[in-house]
């Protein structure tokens, strides 16, 4: 009977070690209430289907542009892998991470991220990081984020990060245990309300506008990982009017993309041309954009990933087609039932 | 490396594994490796001190023995020849000689602890008597990295050689080997202060894996872990806002502070001691316990028996003995016994020597006036409490309330509020204002505080307040039950199945419960710095 020992005490084993995943879903936040933007990056691994133009950055990605709209009126299938203030080197070991999965024609960056050199904030780290499934890239992106005083470990295994989140458990932290609620599609997070600019910032004085040396070193490193994949990288800077975005940030980029044949959409200076109007097309008085914003400026989009990158049209693909439709048709579910809640407020 | 940190447990799971691989004969070799690497990632000029301290104690204690050996030899060859004078006066010679190789090593070693530990404390004194006298003179504080534990190692080398000088042991005939004694990693970091006859019994063995004793050693480094993760870390919050705002928190919480502070010392010193012993028991080693359920002792003598056993006894039989039969002392003894009479002039020496040992043992915990009071006011009460006990023996005599349970409960309670009592003097920075502090516990009328939501701005939440309060029952109802026999022999006759479910949700409490990781500051122990 020593297999049935062994076959026991194997069982046993496995079922604390499963005890302890059980345990530590229970304490890790689920972002389904307040701060959403933690479930953004997870729900890249539920997708279906292949993307042919993948957004990377910060919530200047996730809130300004509509992946919905651009397979609508473009047949573009897109994602947009992004978090709240992901850092330079976050969104390059997301998309090292993507060629694991898919390749797609085109990566699109929010170059507002090069003005961070180093890391910035655990919790944000954790928005990005926590929704990565491990990987080398993300054991790169991890050591390359963390603070001074973080450990490698709090992230691999976050039961050590969020254990005292016991005594802050909620109802929603049982009932999102093992499905959460879908909050996103395609990355993109949408926002109908509106409330208009009332001034336009401006920029402090900053002592030195160069870039960092890290900064650009990721920036080349992307570059260098579209070059040897054949992939188009893309560099935009989308119509957001605070952070505060320098003419001196935006001349090394736009020298950087000339000197390397690349293409740099600095929406800011294309109000006219996407129809951007800062009365109606932002909720937070010019920080994001809303749904009317992200839909003007993924319109504009469309047609420039479609001459100067030769995206193709999908629609025809049936597959492609009936995944769209089910995310179609979820998009203007929550449109319309962020509309009826604004009616009734 | 902190015993709490992730790294600390990721170099034990791989010494773990290789100790267990490599061939048996070099698993001391192994170990004196790792606990070199380990003080070497702590600090690399730690490694000097301690190496100084290794070379010279074993180099001392060999002179020692040999001029032992030689005198034996000499003293057998001239057996029939040498008269009874003859012999004495070689003997005498020979200790001369070793005396000097005692002495000097002593010098060396005390040299550098004192050196290190109390150079910047005797200048912040100087200076302080120098801005007394009015003069503009001040000296320069020195920059000087006081190593991890060397209040430990350097006491447990000591202890050797006076072992060795004493003729209790014989020395060590191989470097390595003691210097593993000296340097063994996870007694480094706050003891116990080990003898070498009780550590070497097993230090150098070979050691086979042993399932029941790996899986002992495991169950005491998970209750060492409970320990100082779950209550001494968790109310360090509170005890740090109490002791760091000493005019807003007087009065009553001056109290709560003091009795906090007794829970987290004893959490934080035992539960490092269990994983110190735990650690060791993964590796086949048996150290020494450093505890007896300190709480329940009935009086401060009693207490001083369970708590910090190894410093006890150390100071007990290389200062207290060695210094009760020294010459001045028994100078003393004589004349205080012809003027004062036999009652009184015989208790003086034995006052003068425990008040010289407590000062001692106040100076070798650390390098301030409020150590030095800390110990001498336990010195004090130990004598008073010497000199009552006539009394205390008539008021038992007429009274036969010794050992009644409500009774011993009173001694119990009155112990425990005595020694936290004492204890006050770790916390507050200066010994005036430690006084300033105990007055206001009497003085300040503020004891509704407890009773509103105050408590709370103590840094620690309802959720807090719950877990510290059901984890010190656990502690206590544990060291209550100590007295049945080791919690873990008690856990070994009970059904292994729910042997292994106990070990799993203490393991689960730790998890979960422990003040440990990114949002809380990860603390030292408290005893490290000694």
């Amino acid at each position: 009977m020593k297999w049935v020992k062994v076959t026991l005490r194997i069982g046993v084993v496995s079922l604390v070690i499963a005890s302890f995943f059980f345990l530590q879903r229970l304490v890790m936040p689920k972002y389904v209430n307040g701060i959403v933007e933690g479930s953004l990056i997870e729900t890249y691994y539920e997708e279906e289907g292949n993307h042919d133009v993948i957004f990377v950055g910060d919530c200047e990605v996730y809130e300004c542009f509509s992946p919905v709209a651009l397979w609508e009126e473009y047949g573009i299938p897109s994602f947009i892998r992004g978090s709240a203030q992901q850092l330079i080197w976050q969104s390059y070991y997301l998309m090292e991470e993507t060629l694991r999965y898919e390749k797609p024609e085109v990566f699109i960056f929010n170059v507002l991220a090069m003005k961070y050199n180093e890391p910035q904030k655990e919790a944000y780290n954790r928005l990005t990081l926590d929704g990565m499934r491990l990987s080398s890239a993300k054991i790169k992106s991890i050591k390359a984020s963390m603070m001074e005083d973080e450990n490698m470990i709090d992230y691999i295994i976050p039961l050590f990060r969020y254990h005292s989140r016991w005594s802050e458990l909620s109802f929603d932290d049982f009932r999102y245990f093992f499905n959460k609620k879908k909050l996103f599609h395609n990355g993109y997070y949408m926002r109908v309300d509106v409330r208009p600019v009332t001034t336009f910032p401006q920029g402090k004085k900053l002592p030195d506008y160069s870039f960092g040396d890290n900064a650009w070193g990721y920036l080349e490193k992307m570059k260098k990982l579209c070059d040897n994949n054949d992939i188009d990288l893309m560099l935009i800077k989308a119509p957001a009017i605070y952070p505060y975005w320098y003419d001196e940030w935006d001349e090394q980029i736009r020298e950087y993309a000339d000197s390397n044949d690349l293409i740099y959409l600095n929406f800011l200076d294309l109000i006219e041309e996407t129809g951007i109007d800062y009365n109606t097309d932002t909720y937070d008085t010019g920080l994001h954009m809303n749904l009317s914003g992200a839909e003007k400026l993924s319109r504009y989009l469309g047609p420039i990933l479609r001459e100067k990158y030769g995206v193709p049209d999908r629609r025809n693909d049936a597959e492609l087609s009936r995944i769209w439709e089910d995310k179609t048709t979820f998009y203007y579910e929550m449109k319309a039932a962020q509309e009826t809640e604004l009616a009734g407020k | 490396m902190l015993f709490t940190s992730y790294e600390f447990w990721g170099f034990i799971a791989c010494l773990f594994l290789l100790y267990y691989l490599i061939p048996r004969k070099y698993q001391w070799v192994m170990l004196l490796a790792a606990s070199y690497i380990f003080y070497f990632l702590a600090h690399p000029t730690y490694l000097i001190y301690i190496s100084v301290t290794t070379m010279t104690t074993f180099y001392a204690a060999m002179r020692i023995g040999q001029l032992l050996n030689v005198q034996k030899a000499h003293l057998e060859i001239n057996k029939e020849t040498f008269s009874k004078e003859e012999k004495q006066g070689y003997k005498s010679s020979v200790r001369k000689k070793q005396r000097k190789w005692f002495i000097a090593c002593l010098l060396i070693n005390f040299g550098i602890l004192a050196f290190l530990k109390y150079t910047n404390f005797t200048i912040a004194n100087i200076n302080s008597l120098l801005s007394v006298l009015g003069t503009g003179e001040r000296l320069t504080f020195m920059n000087v990295i006081l190593p991890m534990g060397i209040s430990f190692y350097t006491f447990q080398a000591m202890g050797y050689l006076i072992d060795v000088y004493q003729g209790k042991i014989k020395p060590e005939k191989s470097i390595f080997r003691f210097a593993l004694f000296v340097s063994f990693f996870p007694q480094l970091v706050q003891g116990p202060i080990s003898r070498f006859n009780d550590l070497s019994a097993t230090l150098y063995e070979e050691h086979r894996f042993d399932f029941k004793e790996v899986s002992y050693g495991f169950q005491r480094i998970l209750w060492g872990l409970f320990k100082k993760l779950v209550i001494a870390d968790r109310i360090l919050v509170a005890v740090n806002t109490i002791i760091k705002e000493p005019d807003e928190y007087n009065g009553v919480f001056v109290f709560v502070g003091m009795m906090f502070y007794a829970i987290q010392l004893y959490a934080d010193f035992t539960g490092g001691i269990d994983i110190t012993i735990g650690i060791a028991e993964v590796l086949g080693i048996r150290i020494k316990e450093n505890f007896n359920a300190p709480f329940l002792a009935k009086n401060i003598t009693d207490y001083w028996r369970r708590w910090h056993i190894t410093m006890g006894t150390w100071f007990r039989d290389y200062l207290f003995y060695p210094l009760s039969v020294s010459g001045p002392i028994l100078n003393l003894s004589r004349w205080s016994r012809r003027r004062l009479g036999d009652g009184l002039g015989r208790k003086i020496p034995v006052y003068l020597t425990t008040l010289i040992v407590w000062f001692a043992t106040g100076l070798w915990h650390g390098s301030s006036w409020n150590f030095i009071a800390w110990g001498l006011t336990n010195g004090i009460v130990i004598i008073i409490s010497q000199a009552f006990e006539p009394l205390y023996a008539r008021f038992h005599n007429k009274f036969p309330v010794k050992g009644k349970p409500l009774y011993s409960a009173f001694e119990v309670i009155r112990t425990v509020l005595l020694m936290s009592a004492i204890r006050m003097f770790d916390c507050y920075r200066d010994v005036p204002l430690t006084f300033r502090m105990f007055g206001s516990m009497f003085t300040t009328g503020n004891f509704s505080a407890l009773f509103d939501r105050e408590v709370m701005k103590l840094g620690l939440s309802g959720a807090d307040y719950i877990v510290l309060a059901a984890a010190t029952v656990i502690l206590i109802a544990s060291g209550i039950r100590r007295k049945e026999g080791s919690m873990r022999d008690r856990l070994e006759k009970i059904p292994a199945r729910r042997r292994y479910l106990m070990i799993y949700l203490l393991g689960v409490i730790i998890l979960l419960f422990g003040a440990y990781g990114v949002g809380y500051d990860a603390t030292q122990f408290i005893y490290n710095q000694f």
